[in-house]
């Protein structure tokens, strides 16, 4: 093997993009999604809400050291965890749904990955200047202003990674006790180094990484894959009308101008006779705002995050050398079937409403429904019994039959309560609460509490003698009144 | 991601002939590519990661034993330094158990949880295997959930006991009691009538006109242990033998036998080979058990 025919390296280096700036309806969208979505991730830990007692007052919270989660008036234990699963059935239901309306529209504008690469190129592009000029200073030599803005640009991102890692951590904690001990140096190590690990995420995944974290990393595009079809709502473009594309479009204005004046009333119609000259002019705006660096001319592709910027670029463009919108724009493949066959385009709405998306519409309605209700149906107290199984009875010195049982109280309050612990049968039996006199215990407060209840039968008593006998155990919150009820046996000798 | 025409990250590599491994099936073949630089990376830094760790760790068979590591690490002594941080972390409060009045442990809760929990584990380890794991005895062996004691059920009571044990020859505070075997002294006809008499302390005897015949017997022999009406003597370790708890088992021959061969159970003394603190906290959670006086 000679050294021109050497095995050719499969390492394909990063080709740098330079998203060039865009305006435009689309553009304005994303912006305020940014800005709503980042709000809620940075505002929401400071929401204070009082719950009472010893309670934590943050609306939300995920108390890890206690395994408790806390969202506003909903307060999860960690038995209740299927709420937690539920939530995320849902979501990924959502995204079902989603995908198969509208593509990849998660991805295009509430991604935290684009989100963030979105504010990050912002921020770029104020420091160093717009596409042209990051291009110039990428190819400059090293010097003094190269240094000074890459610095400034890497400072402020590694600000804004700070700011990232460091919301995310007071989820976990009372915000403001928090943001003190990591300000003085007393917060636990488990707080820094996670704010290190997601400021160091955050900083090269929005910074360096990005479209390679969407490509490469990503697994939710290959999984979109098999939630699209033909009526999925996609951005494309619409070469039957922009080709054959041409700098030099200008000369044929006038055979233009005939051809669409159908436009301009909502029919397009697909050129039938002699060919001319495309509407694309070739003008490349829509590769230059491109996050991604993809030209949506060629079709969709995998790496199409569906962010629509080439959709107001194109259109700013469409604008300038007055011809109709739209040449990019957001449609399905079956319309572009129909248009170049020069048939009317479907409506929207019949693209968004298809058996698919009604079943996952309804799957998702029905598992929230679920959820719903257990969240009304759940009780504030909840107690189990557990009837000692070793030994199922012992035999007191004067032939009383004595069983002995486990009750689990659990109290959410954030105060203690008395609780009073009765049993329901048909026979008289003797209760007695291990270390309380009298029916009643205090259940500390958000615990839960081990009770060890026995009961008695007399020697010959019908419970005595029998086998099993059905009884019920109830428990009361004194305080509110609340009770509950659960179904139990007592073992006797069986004679 | 450059997507001008005729040209994609891999293009380059197709123009070129790539040699491929020269196996063939059905016609298919496979192409001789090199491995990517990232793969055989991290393929070396895994071999060099096995080669160090195989020195350091524990790793190796050998004839009499492992290869135990240049770092000394086992199992083992992960689990010794385990029990030392938790015997540790426990030291203050074990001083504490150890030194603390049993009977007014219930004036402190965090000490008297601890005592019922550290007892649990102490039970567990050491007492179950006669007592059983639910601490209901057998057959000989003394249910400690109900409210019957041969030897008092009150907390000082217990603790003596798992302190000294019973009648055994290791300790010489155990605490000791031996009955007479009557087969012995008494003829087996008094044997049954006794056997009928101490039945019917508690219930209905096979014979009553035996029964009747034994109450004297039972004066002459019995009494000074048993006490008059059979109640017995938790000083002496005399059971109760008018209650319906029976150690043997209350049948007629088995009453008999208890009668006419004696039992002498034994229990260690516990002093040896429990901390006073463990035996302070078995003897807490023995009382917790229901049975408690």
């Amino acid at each position: 093997m000679t050294a021109s025919e050497q095995p050719p390296s499969l390492y394909a280096s990063r080709e740098p993009i330079f998203p060039k700036r865009v305006s435009g309806p689309y553009r304005r969208l994303k912006w305020i999604i940014m800005i709503v979505t980042l709000g809620i991730y940075y505002v929401t830990p400071w929401i204070r809400w009082d719950r009472g007692g010893s309670l934590a007052d943050q609306a939300v919270l995920i108390d890890l050291a206690n395994r408790r989660f806390f969202f506003f008036w909903i307060e999860i234990w960690p038995h209740e965890f299927y709420f937690v699963a539920g939530l995320l059935i849902m979501a990924g239901l959502g995204l079902f749904l989603f995908t198969s309306a509208l593509g990849r529209v998660w991805c295009g504008y509430a991604c935290p990955q684009t989100v963030w690469t979105d504010l990050f190129i912002l921020v770029e592009r104020w420091i160093e200047g717009d596409r042209n000029a990051r291009i110039r200073l990428l190819r400059r030599k090293w010097d003094a202003r190269k240094a000074r803005l890459r610095v400034t640009k890497w400072a402020a991102w590694l600000a804004i990674a700070l700011a990232t890692g460091g919301a995310w951590v007071f989820y976990f904690a009372d915000a403001p006790t928090l943001l003190r001990d990591l300000a003085t140096f007393e917060a636990p190590l488990v707080a820094y180094s996670t704010v290190a690990i997601l400021t160091a995420t955050t900083f090269v995944f929005g910074g360096f990484m990005r479209e390679q974290v969407c490509i490469y990393m990503c697994p939710w595009p290959r999984i979109q894959a098999a939630m699209m079809d033909e009526d999925t709502i996609t951005v494309a473009y619409r070469s039957w009308r922009g080709e054959p594309r041409g700098r030099h479009r200008r000369r044929h204005a006038e055979v233009a101008e005939t051809t669409h004046a159908a436009d301009a009333i909502g029919q397009r119609v697909a050129p039938a006779d002699a060919p001319r000259p495309g509407d694309c002019i070739d003008c490349n705006a829509c590769v230059n705002v491109c996050p991604m660096g993809i030209d949506i001319r060629d079709g969709q592709q995998l790496e199409c995050i569906t962010c629509a910027l080439c959709i107001d670029a194109c259109n700013e463009i469409m604008d300038k050398v007055g011809q109709p919108r739209g040449l990019i724009d957001y449609m399905a493949l079956t319309d572009e079937v129909h248009e170049t066959a020069g048939k009317p385009p479907i409506p929207v709405w019949r693209h968004v409403l298809r058996p698919r998306t009604i079943l996952y519409t309804v799957l998702w309605a029905g598992v929230g429904a679920g959820l719903l209700a257990a969240l009304m149906l759940r009780e504030d107290i909840s107690v189990t019994v557990a009837p000692i199984r070793n030994p199922v009875y012992i035999t007191l010195s004067d032939g009383t039959i004595r069983n002995a049982y486990d009750v689990r109280m659990r109290n959410k309050h954030g105060e203690d309560r008395p609780y009073r612990v009765t049993v329901e049968a048909q026979m008289p039996l003797e209760v007695a609460l291990e270390g309380a006199r009298g029916d009643t215990v205090m259940v500390p407060a958000d615990s839960t509490m081990l009770q060890r209840l026995y009961i008695m039968a007399g020697p010959d008593s019908t419970a005595a003698r029998s086998e099993l006998t059905g009884l019920s155990i109830r428990v009361e919150d004194t305080a509110s009144g609340e009770s509950v009820i659960k179904d139990t046996v007592f073992t006797g000798r069986g004679e | 991601m450059s997507s001008q025409p005729g040209k994609s990250h891999d293009g380059a590599q197709r123009d070129q002939e790539v040699p491929t491994t020269g196996h063939s099936w059905d016609g298919i073949e496979e192409y001789d590519n090199p491995m990517p630089r990232w793969w055989l990376t991290i393929f070396y830094i895994t071999l060099i990661w096995g080669a160090v760790y195989s020195i350091l760790m524990p790793s190796w068979p050998g004839v009499t034993g492992a290869w135990p590591g240049l770092l000394g690490w086992s199992t083992r002594g992960e689990v010794a330094e385990e029990v030392a941080r938790m015997t540790e972390a426990n030291a203050e409060i074990d001083a504490r158990l150890a030194a603390a009045d049993l009977t007014a442990l219930s004036g402190d809760p965090e000490l008297s949880q601890y005592a019922v929990n550290a007892g649990a584990a102490v039970f567990r380890t050491w007492c179950a295997q006669c007592h059983g794991s639910g601490a209901a005895g057998a057959t000989g062996f003394p249910n400690l959930l109900d409210d019957d004691w041969l030897w008092g059920g009150d907390i000082a009571s217990i603790a003596y006991t798992v302190t000294h044990g019973i009648r055994n020859e290791t300790d010489a505070d155990a605490r000791y009691s031996q009955m007479p075997v009557f087969d012995e002294l008494l003829e087996p006809g008094q044997i049954d009538a006794l056997a009928n008499y101490v039945l019917s302390l508690s219930g209905t005897p096979p014979d009553s006109a035996l029964a009747a015949q034994g109450a004297a017997l039972f004066a002459d022999n019995c009494v000074a242990c048993h006490m008059e009406d059979g109640t017995g003597n938790p000083e002496i370790g005399a059971p109760n033998l008018a209650d319906a708890i029976w150690l043997y088992g209350g049948d007629y021959d088995t009453v008999r036998q208890s009668i006419a061969g004696a039992r002498f159970g034994v229990m260690p003394n516990w002093n040896t080979r429990l901390t006073q603190s463990q035996i302070n906290a078995v003897a807490t959670y023995v009382h917790a058990l229901g049975g408690g006086e």
